[in-house]
């Protein structure tokens, strides 16, 4: 038995059958750290030592009855941009390269709570702003399916830590994709919670209203387990939703009979590889013979969700990442001469070229003369792509998609070209700008064997249908069992 | 110059901190005087992540206010961004409220040479203060203290409505007296709890169109603000006079040479970038919160002065100012419940009290002695333990070191003589110097009474008895 290749639910079967301990399992993955890292590179500070004094800890408290928690032992990755006190929170930028949180971000809190074991930070693109994790100031993660090509972003490294077994599970955020998009390219499960689901208080903010954090997972059920840990109001977040909690696990049923499934056409059209539409087909095929009705449709605004998120995003990010000022914390240039110099030097030489891309088009877009334009005509597209899918989800239960038009492409082809990285997330950004639940799973391989993924997106707080649409696909085509298999998997090419 | 031919027009941005107990989106103390950054946490330390939670204390307050000042409240209002780059600023953004402020439409009376005059309030929106910077206290450089970052604000933005530097100190007080009164701020000016922007123009009279405006930022005292608007209003008239143009910018007012000065370049026009924030969700009143305010909102000056005008039958001008100041008018009806005596409380308050805070410079709010100290010297001098002149005294001396005014006199040796024997003996040998006042009176001067009495008083440094010495040199006179 190779512990490294076992979901989370797979590990507490075998710890409360007490096939394995707790130390073991922490082991198992630091070893595999040491292994794969070095092709991977997906961790900005891995926390291995440290990880292996608390599972003893752990192992002890277990032991002798003081801990309960379901989850006690468990490793577990964190993105970057979580704040974690004592620990290093990067943000994957020189603007932040040394900077140590006073405080625990809420989710950290909750994962914390559950005496989970904080594994090591992830890479990401820098301040979440990227599609291929390309943008880390530190290092480019590569994708443990072919070392050659992104794990996609830019929760890059939370997506190949988990595909390269490194961690079990981890944690990611998505402002237009950041979870789904790198999931797919790396054959793993991600889920963009509903805004408002999972507390933001400690995730270092890109775009306010777009932001939210969720898990990246092995399966299905792990995903449902680590959104039980993290969903819930939190009063430091006015943004989280006060409602009542959801048991994610329960809801996984293992059937979609009479499920309503919509198929908005525009994700199929231009612009999408034809290997990513036979799959999806292949998919969509499936629900049927499992007894979901399918019908296609046209989501009409889908063509300018694009412009739309970048606007927005960029006009929230250029207000929030204003308080990088080389003032309180964080990067401070030594060339400076009076206050202006020190804004705009630290600035310009702390953060990267895309961060500074988006900042400037975001202070465009909100300039008086200019805003009305841009960023009022952005909102009021927001309300129509609302409304839309409103309309969408009275005829259907889910919506199934590509989550990205293409597999992960090679590490250096869009780097330079920005457009083209921006389209990465068109099938993405609108579940985002709607604030609606989105999920990636796999649902096959290309010619070359590189991984594809379908999104599934909900009604507002109906994770609960979208994890039951997944499970039950997931059981079906047991994806994780055909990528063991030697010719298609992460480890054959390493 | 034609000075008479011009109309000055004033308009005024109150900035009010509210005295909350915790900031406006964190729970840090709201406290002044702290040691520098010690009432700070993540939120208003701005640190990546962290978020703000609007304290709805901060919501009651500003709506407070704003019925008070006749607003209409907004029912659906949200916060709004505004970004600009400072180092007491620490997310490069203030949340503020831009177009959609809690109340808007109001407006209060002043009176103007007796005549009143309505003064419209455009809106008031909340908002959280800046930082502190503290230049070279340490050697070279500025150091940050966020103490007062994220202590809530309100802006109380007033119609172009005034035409004086006394509307515009009339109004400011008025402004004072209601947030005093509804308890929402301590408007303590000499803190800076309380501060106006002042924006100035002038016009020839008569004419429709309103002059290009200049701000003068942060004024902190109604003697500056005064001496600012007359200075620049004179100085916008100079430069017109001459053919010159006046330039839209913001002035800083320099109390030491009486002048203003330019501020900022043109090439640092300020463009805000205003933008909902994201952050936090829309402020939503229901009409039952905001009647449930307005039915327990407390007196106002206008219905404390009209009680005054019944209950205890000030006259007009008495109450008016007895009232203007919620801390005078309080200090009153606390003295009063002790004493008894409304019209020696009321005459207290508005000679010797006002003469001498006149003469200090300072506000009611800063009157250092209690109403039970104030009461008891008043009480002192109706048992006739001591005079009114040494009563004069007593008051000077509650100003300088406030204390019980018994320790006071009993220190200072001020107990008025009442003895008889110890009065006759006064009296007798004023009465042996003064053969020629005796003389004066018995051919009818009854001034030489007067001056007798006095020269008694002066020999008992005022502790003297008046009524008895009174009494008694008639008897001797008459003898």
């Amino acid at each position: 038995m190779n512990i490294t290749e076992l979901t989370v639910h797979e590990l507490q079967e075998k710890l409360q059958s007490k096939e394995i301990t707790i130390e073991q399992i922490t082991k198992a993955y630091v070893e595999n750290i040491e292994k794969y890292e070095k092709d991977v590179q997906a961790f900005i500070t891995p926390l291995k030592e440290n990880a292996l004094k608390q599972a003893e800890e752990i192992k002890k408290k277990v032991e002798n009855g003081e801990i309960t928690n379901p989850l006690a032992g468990i490793p577990i990755g964190i993105k970057d941009n979580i704040c974690t006190k004592g620990i290093k929170t990067t943000c994957a930028s020189k603007m932040l390269e040394n900077f140590v949180a006073p405080y625990n971000a809420t989710v950290m809190e909750k994962i914390y709570g559950e005496n989970m074991i904080n594994l090591g930070k992830l890479n990401m693109d820098e301040f979440a702003m990227g599609a291929s994790t390309e943008y880390s100031y530190f290092q480019t993660t590569r994708n443990p399916w072919n070392l050659n090509t992104v794990p996609g972003g830019s929760s890059g490294g939370s997506a190949a830590a988990v595909a390269a077994n490194m961690v079990p599970w981890a944690l990611g955020s998505d402002t237009g994709g950041s979870i789904r998009q790198p999931a797919s390219f790396c054959g793993v499960v991600g889920l963009k919670p509903t805004y408002g689901l999972v507390s933001r208080y400690g995730l270092v903010a890109f775009a306010s209203s777009l932001d939210q954090i969720g898990p990246i997972t092995k399966d299905v059920k792990d995903a449902a387990i680590l959104l039980n840990v993290i969903a819930g109001h939190d009063e430091k977040d006015t943004t989280s939703v006060n409602k009542e909690k959801v048991d994610y696990t329960k809801v996984l049923k293992n059937d979609v009979k009479g499920l309503k499934i919509g198929i908005p056409k525009e994700y199929f059209g231009e612009g999408i590889n034809s290997e990513v539409k036979q799959s999806l087909e292949k998919a969509i095929n499936i629900y049927k013979e499992l007894g979901a009705t399918v019908e296609e449709f046209s989501l009409n605004i889908a063509d300018y969700a694009l412009a739309t998120y970048y606007i927005i995003a960029c006009a929230e990010a250029s207000s929030n990442l204003g308080r990088f000022d080389g003032i309180r914390y964080g990067y401070r240039t030594a060339n400076y001469s009076d206050l202006k110099e020190l804004f705009r030097n630290s600035r310009s030489e702390g953060f990267g070229a895309e961060v500074k891309r988006r900042i400037i088009l975001g202070t465009y877009v909100l300039s008086s003369g200019y805003y009305d334009a841009y960023y009022k005509k952005a909102q009021q597209v927001r309300t129509l792509v609302k409304k839309e899918f409103d309309k969408a989800f009275e005829k259907y239960d889910v919506l199934l998609t590509p989550t990205s038009p293409t597999v992960a492409f090679e590490i250096g082809t869009r780097s330079n070209n920005p457009l083209e990285m921006y389209l990465a997330d068109i099938c993405t950004v609108s579940v985002n700008i709607a604030g609606l639940p989105g999920i990636s799973i796999p649902c096959g391989v290309d010619s070359k064997g590189m991984p594809i993924g379908m999104q599934l997106i909900g009604n507002k707080f109906a994770e609960e249908t979208i994890l039951n649409a997944a499970y039950t696909y997931e059981q079906k085509c047991r994806f994780r069992d055909v990528f063991k298999s030697d010719n298609v998997s992460p480890k054959g090419h390493m | 110059m034609l000075r008479e031919d011009y109309e000055i027009v004033i308009g005024l941005e109150v900035h009010a901190e509210l005295s909350t107990k915790t900031k406006i989106f964190c729970s840090c103390p709201t406290e002044f005087g702290a040691a520098p950054n010690t009432h700070t946490c993540p939120v208003c330390m701005a640190m990546p992540g962290a978020l703000p939670v609007l304290n709805e204390k901060v919501v009651e307050y500003a709506v407070k206010a704003g019925l008070a000042t006749n607003c209409s409240i907004t029912k659906e209002s949200k916060n709004d961004r505004k970004n600009y780059f400072y180092p007491d600023l620490p997310k490069s953004y203030q949340i503020s409220q831009f177009d959609k402020p809690l109340c808007t439409n109001g407006s209060i009376d002043i009176e103007e040479e007796g005549k009143a005059k309505t003064i419209g309030i455009t809106r008031i929106h909340i908002e959280e203060d800046a930082g502190k910077l503290n230049h070279n206290e340490f050697g070279s450089g500025s150091l940050v203290d966020l103490n007062r970052a994220g202590v809530p604000l309100i802006e109380i933005v007033s119609e172009p409505d005034m035409r004086s530097s006394k509307d515009a100190e009339n109004y400011l007080r008025k402004i004072k007296s209601i947030l005093e009164y509804i308890e929402v701020s301590d408007c303590k000016m000499q803190e800076g709890s309380l501060r106006a922007d002042v924006n100035v123009s002038v016009r020839k009279k008569g004419a429709k169109e309103f002059g290009t405006r200049t701000e003068m930022k942060n004024m902190n005292s109604f003697r500056s603000i005064v001496r600012a608007i007359d200075y620049e209003a004179e100085r916008q008239i100079e430069v017109i006079e001459n053919g010159g143009k006046i330039e839209q910018e913001t002035l800083r007012w320099d109390d030491v040479s009486g002048k203003t000065f330019s501020m900022r370049d043109k090439e640092d026009a300020q463009d805000y970038r205003y933008f909902p924030e994201p952050d936090l969700v829309a402020i939503r009143l229901s009409d039952e919160y905001i009647e449930n305010i307005r039915k327990n909102l407390p007196e106002l000056p206008e219905s404390r002065k009209k009680r005054y005008l019944e209950e205890y039958k000030l006259t007009e001008k008495e109450s008016k100012m007895l009232t203007a100041s919620k801390y005078m008018s309080n200090l009153f009806e606390e003295s009063l419940k002790i004493c008894g005596n409304a019209k020696a409380v009321a005459n207290w308050l508005l000679s010797d009290v006002s003469r001498i805070l006149n003469e200090k410079e300072i506000e009611p709010d800063q009157i250092p002695f209690t109403a039970e100290q104030l009461a008891k010297m008043i009480m002192l001098i109706e048992k006739g333990t001591i005079s009114s002149a040494i009563g004069k005294k007593v008051l000077e001396e509650l100003f300088e070191n406030p204390k019980d005014p018994e320790k006071i006199i009993e220190e200072k040796g001020w107990i008025q003589i009442s003895d008889e024997g110890a009065i006759k003996e006064v009296v007798m040998k004023i009465l042996g110097n003064n053969p020629q006042s005796i003389a004066d009176f018995k051919a009818g001067k009854d001034r030489a009474l007067g001056f007798l009495v006095g020269q008694a008083m002066k020999e008992t440094k005022g502790k003297a008895n008046p009524k008895m010495l009174n009494d008694m040199f008639l008897e001797e006179l008459k003898k």
